[in-house]
């Protein structure tokens, strides 16, 4: 049976962008749909009933829903170039680690920093910073993630690099003078025709936020 | 060189509870340490920097953090009896979209279910019920979430069974009425060694709860 592939996703989802590098990745040609999150499609609903969100990927009809389940996925399925998980038990454990952290921390700090001001935007830029550096601790001196080759993590991460103007615009900050190592990280991944091609224009997001921002009565 | 498995833990976690089963399940030898969470132990804090919460599983002396990495981590580890995952990478998704399920919606609503009153109660429980109804269906007609042996859903999800009791107490509602199916699948799991021996007394954890909501000012 012909692969069918097809990635429902919105241009500015960090989680949309992780399925899309992960398919870049390992070379494999899908159908790429652009949902209207105000007025979602009946496939969407109908693969997606429990939460309603992208991404979604459905591989020969069958859906995949939860970014980091469809990295898995396509990693598991599409095994014979590029894994992203390493081999290792341990190790594996690890890289769920930090996917993990990254999931439980970047977005939801990120988001404050566009949404809010006074003290609590001062604690959420404190806070951001504070994660990224962990992360540069987790890096190391690798120059990915995943070793000598991109992995889980730079996949699960990298996404959110597009989002980084539009933070330091809105927060009036600077991530590069605390965080030097993880920008060059971030850069080196961007060399990648699977990241470059999977990432928006950071511009395009920071006016997609200022859209936002007006739309909640954000000033 | 021998195995040395030491699980910190806390003994009304579910999430720690996880790791026993998993465990269990593998038949693997482990020393239990009880933390007390308002006095954490030097190597709790040493093993978990990041999060500073248990289950930490150590394995030989490297940790292993989150409840749903340590399984994973045991399954793949020891890889050699009861698989908790499928081997399909399909069925695998599914397995993680279900568990990542019951991580997003039973641990929080059920929390409210004893921390809060009045029309935030009421939302809970329903919330709660229509979250447990989704899960039955999943569940449909098999013996377990797994098949017919217990899987990843099923040792992620009996955990908050002996919460049920302090749940429905608390919030002064039943689940058996709502959710048969459930129950009925509750009552098998607790019919297995590896469960029922890793689950405490549900009136202890009820008894707990009510401490609980003493500490915080909760009548």
């Amino acid at each position: 049976m012909a692969e069918e592939v097809i990635l429902l996703d919105f241009w500015s989802s960090p989680f949309g962008m992780r399925v899309r590098i992960a398919l870049a990745e390992k070379g494999v040609k899908y159908e790429y749909r652009e949902e209207d999150l105000r007025n979602k499609s009946p496939l969407l609903l109908q693969m997606n009933p429990v939460h309603k969100k992208i991404p979604v990927l459905i591989h020969n009809g069958k859906p995949i829903c939860e970014s980091l389940i469809a990295v898995q996925y396509v990693d598991e399925v599409w095994k014979d170039k590029s894994p992203l998980l390493p081999s290792d038990p341990y190790l594996r454990a690890q890289a769920r680690f930090w996917a993990d952290f990254i999931d439980k921390k970047i977005y939801d700090i990120g988001r404050k920093i566009w949404t809010t001001k006074g003290d609590e935007q001062e604690a959420a830029k404190k806070e951001f910073i504070e994660a990224l550096k962990l992360l540069e601790g987790e890096l190391g001196n690798k120059p990915y993630f995943g070793g000598e080759s991109m992995g889980y993590v730079d996949v699960a991460l990298i996404p959110f690099y597009s989002w980084f103007y539009a933070y330091e615009t809105c927060g009036n900050f600077s991530i590069e003078p605390e965080c030097p190592v993880l920008i060059a990280w971030a850069k080196r991944c961007l060399q990648k025709e699977s990241v470059s091609k999977s990432l928006p224009d950071p511009q395009k997001v920071y006016e997609f936020v200022l859209v936002l921002k007006k739309k909640f009565g954000i000033e | 060189m021998a195995n040395e498995v030491i699980l910190l833990d806390f003994w009304p976690s579910p999430f720690g509870m996880r790791v026993r089963i998993a465990l269990a399940e593998k038949g693997v030898k482990y020393e239990y340490r009880d933390e007390d969470l308002r006095n954490k132990s030097p190597l709790l804090l040493q093993m978990n920097p990041i999060h500073k919460k248990i289950p930490v599983l150590i394995h030989n002396g490297r940790p292993v953090c989150e409840s749903l990495v340590a399984v994973q981590y045991v399954d793949e580890a020891w890889n050699d009896k009861s698989p908790l995952l499928p081997s399909d990478p399909y069925q695998r998704a599914q397995a993680r979209f279900w568990a990542d399920f019951v991580d997003k919606k039973i641990y929080d609503i059920g929390k409210k279910t004893w921390a809060t009153k009045g029309e935030e109660l009421e939302a809970a429980k329903k919330e709660f019920i229509d979250a447990l109804k989704l899960l039955e269906v999943e569940l449909g007609n098999k013996p377990y979430f797994g098949g017919e042996t217990i899987g990843y859903v099923d040792v992620v999800l009996i955990p908050f069974y002996c919460w049920f009791y302090a749940y429905e107490t608390c919030g002064n509602f039943s689940i058996e009425p709502e959710c048969p199916v459930l129950i009925a699948w509750a009552k098998r799991c607790m019919q297995k060694e590896s469960i029922s021996e890793s689950l405490p007394d549900q009136q202890k954890v009820y008894e707990f709860v009510l401490m609980m909501r003493k500490n915080l000012g909760i009548e």
